[in-house]
């Protein structure tokens, strides 16, 4: 198939349908749920789907984010960049259709067929350019680490049916698990979404994975993908586990945090725009997943309205990601293709060269930087009110625990910012890092419409985050009983808790904001005059202020890597003075591949060698072996 | 307090408070600067230094670097915004602040945040050493004070369940004088963060250039003229504002807490200007009595003002109090 037909037609219309479902999604939030069984399947075996509220949010969070991914998709395929368009369209919307599939599966066989669909279709979207062995490498490791978690999501499943055999998930919420068996099949489910969330210490797919991807496929997969891994957990933990215990809770709730700070330390050090963006995937899940351990940890102690907010605050983190990260994933892209570089050492003053592209990256960098009044700043405010609640919790250790969470929590939105002002300063501020800089190009028309959707998706998200609320309402209602309720008060201010005295009104905040910085700028203009020069940048009186004396990525990341030392494993190659050619090399890796995967592969790797003996390639053994066998067989069925 | 509707005389509090803050806060940072000069010996400048220093920017043509981007030259406009707003919603004179209830203490912090993240952004656009130098420091500085703040208000808020802060400061001025273990934790913890953040020593010097240690001044080399007013400007309203935070929430007696009291306001004011000078006065004490930190050296006294926040924390927790 040719580039036109697939750009121009088969992704605009995926779009559009994109848009369509969110709409539909949006507009049936508040009807009851709805059941189907499919003709297809295997026989005997029909497939069960269902439509509630948390499935229909989860279809918004695709619908809305995957119709700007589809748009800036639709522009950006081209020929000769791996698998020809046409296949790659295939890929894609298989991948899309697969995430659609797991959120209306209603049995553990529909679920689990849609889950490895979804695995195995991104797996030839990441190998797009299979012809590099460390795209192979890494489509490879991906491919691993998902089936380690989908072996565990299995076994979930198998856990859950509780002695009934029947698969699907009415049966699962009917089945009575003994608490054993029930904290069995959460740890199984936790271990199994976390994976796929990118959680420590099974994240290392996702640095690799995402990088190698195209990126409006890195786009999809850490904007939507990874909330399906959300999605799995809310779905097993609150609606087919019943009400969970207490301290489950804390196990997502410590994950989660650590994930969080290991991420966003780690994004700071990274000299690769992909790789410094799927690290802030992993800071951001683990955000989601710290979300929905302390509303387990409320729900389990008795506490709803406490753990509907905290619901409420995963929800909306995972509604805010989805639009954020795959803006900024997209705006990589752009400047990929402008600039032929993901090095950050050789980006740099592409705001005058790019500015729909530096424009639109500034927002979905200043939202997940947490920043008022955009989106990110909502969930980030809902999940710290959520855990200043906590101080009634009836257990005196969680006591103690939370305000130390809480600080990990603040710790870890500051670093984000921190993260944040480095990704945009050294991309698209300052001046050009090399000379072939001066080429690049702004994005063409249909990738600026991908990008601004997605930017006013993070504004719109961020001004009425009441209506968002109302939305989520549904879905805490279904799931924990309860929904905040928003009565009496005006429809612009956001006060999920009438008992406390909370609130937050975005727009009239950014209303206040906007209208000083109008009367500034209009004082400014009436007082005084207006005259501007223009001169170049002052060098101190020594001249020759060149490019290079920025600060490069590695240098930006230096407090951190100093701050945070423990947490890298560090090589220096430092020059001597009598150096003709003096280079500075520093590598950063991660202590966990060292610690926990080299040895782990070592291991398989021995286990292997000494299976090996076994196979000596003559078929005489070969006999012997079978002749042994089945003397033992012989021997075990007549001995009674 | 009612937002739909607020009343003339909360208008008029929230009116007095922002231009109270614009008026005062370079006078603030003249007497600071005063007392400084007292305490070495030196002949101290005038207390309105600032505003001529202000005013004579204001006069001088702009010079813009050839390459700066529009996003330098809205950049003061945002901070020196957010930096106004800031006023507007912490209690300085009265609690009854309409606009609080579209903003609370985190969106406070969340507003220092902006300001700081689009100084750093602008003090990377042009592109020299120093900018991005400062801008480094700056998110050094800032992403270990930011959650240190926001505890230090947490710290605060358990005590009176709401994040609203003329909320906390009305429940704490109000109430028969309680003795709060947890708020000396948080207040040794918050002089620390008011310190690194209003770039004083021991973290950065605000009168030097030296480019071994300087954080603050590094960020705003490029500026000139308005653009640079705007800035000084702002770092005033940011000192003033985080003093201001600091009588809220450790010394909030003598604010106007009803919703129309024109002698509390009238008394609130000479209330404020005392704690003003008390405050400037210990700001210059502290700042002559300690040595310049090496810049490396500024994250562990950071990570000091970080567990002493959650030290508050904790300490609230286990003594219910």
């Amino acid at each position: 198939m040719s580039v036109g037909l697939v750009g121009r037609t088969l992704f605009p219309l995926s779009a559009l349908a994109s848009i369509a479902l969110a709409v539909v999604a949006a507009m049936s939030l508040a009807l009851p749920p709805e059941h189907a069984v499919l003709p297809i399947g295997l026989p005997d075996l029909p497939m069960h789907v269902r439509l509630d509220a948390l499935s229909r949010i989860f279809l918004l969070l695709l619908g809305g984010a995957s119709a700007g991914i589809s748009v800036f998709a639709a522009g950006y395929f081209r020929r000769g960049e791996g698998t020809p368009p046409g296949l790659m369209c295939l890929q894609y919307h298989l991948f899309l259709a697969s995430m659609g599939f797991i959120l209306l599966a209603d049995d553990a066989y529909a679920f689990m067929v849609a889950w490895e669909t979804m695995a195995i279709s991104s797996y030839f979207l990441v190998t797009t350019q299979h012809r590099i062995p460390e795209i192979r490498s890494a489509g490879f490791l991906y491919l691993l680490i998902a089936h380690v978690g989908a072996i565990s999501i299995l076994l979930t499943f198998g856990v859950l049916q509780g002695g009934s055999w029947h698969f699907t998930f009415d049966a699962m919420r009917a089945a009575h698990l003994s608490p054993a068996w029930a904290a069995g099949a959460f740890v199984l489910a936790f271990v199994g979404f976390g994976a796929k969330a990118g959680l420590i210490p099974l994240h290392v797919w996702l640095p690799e994975a995402h990088p190698a991807a195209p990126s409006p496929v890195s786009a999809l997969m850490s904007g939507v993908m990874l909330k399906m891994a959300v999605y799995g957990m809310i779905r097993v933990t609150f609606d087919l586990l019943g009400t969970p215990v207490w301290w489950w809770g804390l196990v997502p709730l410590a994950a989660g945090l650590i994930s969080a700070i290991y991420g966003a330390v780690f994004a700071a050090v990274q000299t690769d725009m992909k790789r410094l963006l799927a690290y802030s995937s992993i800071e951001n899940l683990g955000l989601a997943f710290t979300g929905v351990g302390l509303s387990v940890v409320f729900l389990g102690a008795g506490m709803r309205v406490p753990a509907a907010l905290a619901l409420t605050a995963t929800l909306y983190h995972c509604l805010n990601h989805s639009l954020m990260k795959s803006l900024l994933f997209l705006g990589t892209g752009s400047v990929l293709h402008a600039t032929g570089e993901r090095n950050l050492g050789r980006l740099g003053g592409l705001i005058h060269r790019m500015p729909w592209v530096a424009w639109a990256s500034l927002v979905g960098a200043l939202a997940i930087a947490g920043l008022p009044p955009l989106n990110g700043f909502v969930s980030e405010w809902l999940l710290l009110q959520s855990f200043l609640f906590a101080d009634r919790i009836p257990h005196a250790f969680v006591n103690l625990l939370i305000p130390m969470s809480t600080a990990l929590v603040a710790l870890a939105v500051a670093l984000a910012g921190y993260v944040m002002v480095k990704f945009f300063g050294v991309i698209f501020l300052g001046q050009p890092r090399e000379s072939t800089l001066a080429q690049a190009h702004d994005c063409g028309f249909l990738e600026r419409l991908g990008l601004v959707w997605l930017a006013v998706g993070c504004v719109a998200l961020g001004l009425a985050p009441v209506q968002v609320l109302g939305a989520l309402n549904h879905v805490t209602r279904q799931l924990t009983a309860t929904s905040l309720s928003q009565q009496g008060g005006p429809w612009w201010l956001l006060a999920p808790v009438p008992t406390r005295q909370v609130s937050y009104g975005p727009l009239v905040f950014f209303l206040a904001i906007a209208l000083i910085v109008a009367l500034t700028v209009f004082a400014v203009r009436l007082f005084y005059h207006q005259r501007v020069r223009r001169g170049p940048a002052w060098d101190c009186a020594f001249g020759g202020l060149t490019a290079r004396m920025q600060d490069t990525a590695e240098g930006f990341g230096q407090p951190i890597r100093n701050i945070f030392q423990s947490f890298f494993s560090i090589e220096r190659e430092l020059p001597t003075p009598y150096d003709r050619a003096p280079r500075y090399r520093i590598a950063i890796t991660d202590r966990i591949w060292r610690g926990l995967y080299e040895p782990l592969g070592g291991l398989v790797q021995r286990v292997a060698d000494a299976i090996a003996v076994l196979q000596q390639g003559r078929i005489a053994v070969y006999l012997l072996y079978s002749f042994g066998t089945l003397i033992v067989l012989l021997a075990l069925a007549l001995v009674p | 307090m009612n937002v739909l509707e607020p009343s003339i005389s909360e208008l008029v509090t929230q009116l007095l408070e922002v231009v109270a803050a614009l008026a005062a806060a370079p006078l603030f940072l003249g007497w600071v600067n005063q007392c400084r000069a007292w305490l070495s010996n030196r002949r101290a400048p005038s207390i309105w230094m600032p505003y001529r220093n202000i005013r004579k920017l204001f006069d001088k043509d702009a010079v813009l670097a050839e390459n700066a981007s529009p996003l330098f030259r809205i950049a003061p406009y945002i901070v020196f915004g957010t930096m106004v707003v800031a006023a507007a919603i912490i209690p300085s004179m009265g609690t009854r602040l309409p606009l609080v209830t579209a903003a609370d203490a985190i969106a406070l912090v969340g507003l220092f945040a902006t300001a700081r993240v689009f100084l750093s952004l602008a003090a990377m656009d042009v592109g020299t050493a120093f900018g991005t130098l400062g801008a480094r420091r700056e998110m050094m500085v800032g992403f270990l004070a930011e959650p240190a703040l926001l505890m230090v208000i947490f710290g605060a808020s358990m005590i009176s369940a709401t994040t609203a802060l003329p909320a906390i400061s009305e429940h704490l001025a109000t109430q028969s004088l309680g003795i709060y273990p947890s708020l000396a934790f948080t207040a040794i913890a918050f002089t620390l963060v008011l310190l690194a953040e209003n770039a004083r020593i021991p973290v950065d010097n605000p009168a030097t250039h030296l480019e071994l240690t300087m954080i603050h001044e590094a960020m705003l080399l490029e500026y000139s003229a308005r653009h640079l007013a705007l800035m000084e400007w702002a770092s005033a309203l940011r000192l003033f504002n985080y003093a201001c935070i600091g009588f809220a929430l450790f010394v909030p007696w003598g604010i106007a807490t009803r919703t129309i009291d024109p002698v509390g306001l009238a008394f609130s004011i000479p209330v404020l200007a005392a704690k003003l000078a008390v405050a400037g006065g210990s700001l210059a004490l502290i700042e002559t009595m300690s040595a310049k930190l090496r810049v490396m050296r500024a994250p562990e006294f950071l990570a000091t003002a970080f567990l002493f926040a959650v030290l508050g924390l904790l300490v609230h927790v286990l003594l219910g109090s």
